[in-house]
């Protein structure tokens, strides 16, 4: 099937800042996309680029078959987007800035009164926009990004900045949507969270380029070890007895955190020999905990540094 | 004593970043510190310069289609103390005098022959401040009492008048001051078609260009044109909403004018509204060339100032611009708010009509679209 979106090997800078170097993916119909990574990974230029906001300076950009150029019109009715901060107009109340939007698509009041209900918003259908929350704000942002009933959404950090609640808030919204529209979604986040919960297919992104990409089942399990122990040492400087090409367990160790970490597939029986290990080599532990792998730990295990720094 | 309490570090890194922040923004510091100087500079240059006073009096030599009255005392004086004038636009007899005082400096008077339905216009149009007739040997000044400058110029003009004569106050004659009180000729009815003038560039300035600046910055515009919504609609609302506004504003002036004031609007409603609307175009395509291209509202700021402050100062609205070098009034003429100011000035004082402000209009309307077009080639809607 053609992907909805096509984007192939695009290139921008700014000044003297190479933002995207030479971005290809494609986006299927119906597919919750997340482009993952840390500030300044190129993320917004991307999406911005998707969004026809940008122009990408080398490379082409295809949604539904059709370029920005010529087809912008048409384009811009088939996306919603929220950008990463937008302010709307300070003292136009929510239901009046949606009814603003509305008209830019032709759509009545039925459909933001639905909006309304869809995001949320009916106690503060007549507060001020420059009295609302981070999250209403944000809320509003998506509300406005879904009057249109969108084939293609496109989400520029929708939840930076929130609070527990209001971030779960949208995501309840973006997981109802993709029960029950057929919408393909973009989402940008630097919270793999985020990732793990909305998308199916993640896009891991570092300095402008995509490092790793695939179902979160495919990101996380692809060296068939999922599972992860961290550990740390009563006395730290021991941690070079337990490093090497000639211990059993291929354990990576953070000095500056004083942190051991070590990738495995089964608990059940891969702790009691890494118990016996220690025990052989006389090293007493402080702390031992046991989780499933995150795409954090993948973006980590590939760049040496994590997603939130 | 712990350095720590004289000054806490996080101040001087905060004050450290914040200089940082406004030195490493060259537009900021040009319009922050630059341009300051540069208008400092301009206008030090326009004033000090010209250290001259000047007061321009009107004698009248016949009421309109009379016969030419006698006037043998200040033909007398002219010819006694003054000097023929270097050059006149127009045939206006001409007579000027200078007068060097240590703590005063210079004055020159400009005395112009002229009658009386011409001095009139040249009283409300700001270029004279006082009516000077002589009828049988004795002088009346007619001026508007109110007016500081018409005062002044009285005075100064007494004295001049008598100087040598120091037994006598009236001496060259009799004393005789008649206050011009007449709509249309009084200093208030100078000032409110130029205060009408100054809100319609003021209002365009700031209410369009910071608005759009400000709605940029806060990615609004962005958000906007990435719907199907038409950004000449955009434009076009923005503008429509400050004429309406600024129709708004000043028909309360003009109300207000009229029930304090009892000013009266002397010629064509209708070509006054057409002059109005030009005057807001004008100031509305020049608004969106200003705000074409900057997010950075302290750029605004600079770029809203460069516009308005040279015309406040040249362009007549309390003032007439006449008191400026004669080199500069063509070029003071035709800057916008000056076309509007006289414009409306001529409407509401002098009973011009359509016929008279063809020429303004047009010119306001010709740069409102020409602005216009420079700005939407280069706006920046991202």
């Amino acid at each position: 099937m053609e992907p909805i979106i096509k984007v192939k090997e695009v290139h921008k800078s700014f000044k003297n800042v190479q933002a995207v170097k030479g971005i290809s993916l494609n986006v299927h119909a119906g597919q919750f996309t997340a482009l993952l990574g840390p500030n300044g990974a190129g993320k917004t230029t991307l999406v911005e680029m998707i969004e026809g906001i940008q122009k990408p300076d080398q490379g082409e950009i295809f949604i539904m078959g059709k370029s920005w150029k010529g087809h912008a019109d048409e384009l811009h009715r088939l996306i919603g987007l929220s950008l990463q901060e937008t302010h709307f107009i300070d003292k136009l109340t929510v239901r009046e800035t949606l009814r603003l939007f509305a008209a830019f698509y032709d759509l009545g009041r039925k459909r933001v009164a639905e909006i309304i209900d869809l995001v949320g918003l009916a106690e503060k259908r007549d507060a001020y926009a420059v009295n609302l929350s981070g999250g209403q704000r944000q809320r509003l942002a998506l509300g406005i990004a879904l009057l249109n009933n969108p084939k293609i959404l496109l989400l520029d950090e929708p939840t930076t900045g929130l609070d527990p609640n209001a971030r779960r808030e949208i995501w309840n919204i973006l997981l109802q949507l993709k029960e029950h529209a057929r919408t393909s979604l973009i989402l940008t986040t630097h919270y793999m969270e985020e990732a793990e919960h909305l998308c199916d297919y993640v896009i891991i992104m570092h300095q402008g380029r995509i490092l790793k990409e695939g179902t979160l089942e495919q990101l996380l399990n692809g060296d068939g070890a999922e599972k992860i122990i961290e550990f740390t040492l009563e006395k730290p400087n021991q941690a070079a007895d337990l490093l090497g090409s000639r211990v059993p367990f291929p354990i990576q160790w953070e000095p500056d955190l004083g942190r051991g970490t070590l990738l495995v597939s089964h608990f059940e029986t891969q702790i009691p020999s890494f118990f016996d290990f220690l025990k052989q080599k006389n090293v007493r532990l402080k702390n031992l905990e046991c989780r499933r792998k995150t795409l954090d730990d993948v973006f980590t295990s590939m760049t040496g540094r994590r997603l939130d720094e | 004593m712990n350095k720590n309490t004289l000054l806490p570090r996080q101040l001087i890194h905060l004050i450290a970043a914040l200089f940082k922040d406004i030195f490493r923004q060259p537009a900021v510091l040009f319009w922050g510190i630059v341009f300051p100087i540069l208008m400092s500079l301009g206008l030090g240059v326009a004033f000090t310069q010209k250290p001259d006073v000047f007061h321009t009096v009107a004698v009248i030599k016949n009421e309109e289609g009379r016969q030419a009255q006698a006037t043998p005392r200040m033909d007398a004086f002219f010819a006694a103390q003054t000097a023929p004038c270097e050059s006149s636009a127009d045939q206006t007899p001409c007579f000027k005098l200078s007068l060097q005082e240590e703590q005063l400096g210079r004055t020159t008077f400009t005395f112009l022959k002229t009658d009386r339905a011409q001095a009139m216009v040249l009283l409300k149009r700001g270029r004279v401040s006082i009516l000077l007739e002589e009828k049988e040997e004795v002088l009346k000044y007619q001026f508007d009492p109110l007016n500081p400058d018409s005062q002044l110029t009285y005075l100064k003009l007494v004295r001049l008048l008598n100087r040598g004569k120091p037994d006598s106050v009236d001496s060259i004659g009799h004393n005789d001051i008649q206050p011009l009180t007449v709509t249309g000729t009084r200093y208030i009815d100078f000032l409110v078609p130029g205060l009408m003038s100054m809100g319609i560039m003021m209002s365009c300035m700031w209410g369009l260009s910071y608005g759009m600046i400000e709605k940029r910055s806060k990615k609004l515009l962005r958000r906007m044109v990435a719907t199907p919504m038409k950004k000449s609609y955009f434009l076009m609302a923005l503008m429509i909403v400050r004429i309406a506004m600024n129709f708004i504003e000043s028909g309360l002036l003009v109300l207000f004018a009229y029930l304090v004031f009892h000013i009266r609007i002397q010629g064509e409603i209708l070509a006054l509204i057409v002059f109005f609307v030009a005057g807001n175009i004008a100031f509305g395509g020049i608004a969106v060339f200003i705000s074409a291209r900057t997010a950075n509202t302290e750029i605004g700021n600079g770029l809203i100032n460069v516009v308005v402050m040279p015309m406040m100062v040249l362009s007549g609205v309390f003032f007439s611009y006449h008191n400026f070098p004669d080199w500069s009034i063509p070029y003071i003429q035709k800057l916008p708010l000056s076309l509007l100011a006289d414009g409306i000035r001529s409407i509401f004082i002098e009973g011009a009509g359509f016929s008279q402000i063809a020429m303004p209009t047009l010119l306001l309307f010709a740069m409102g679209i020409g602005f216009f077009a420079a700005g939407l080639k280069i706006f920046k809607w991202h």
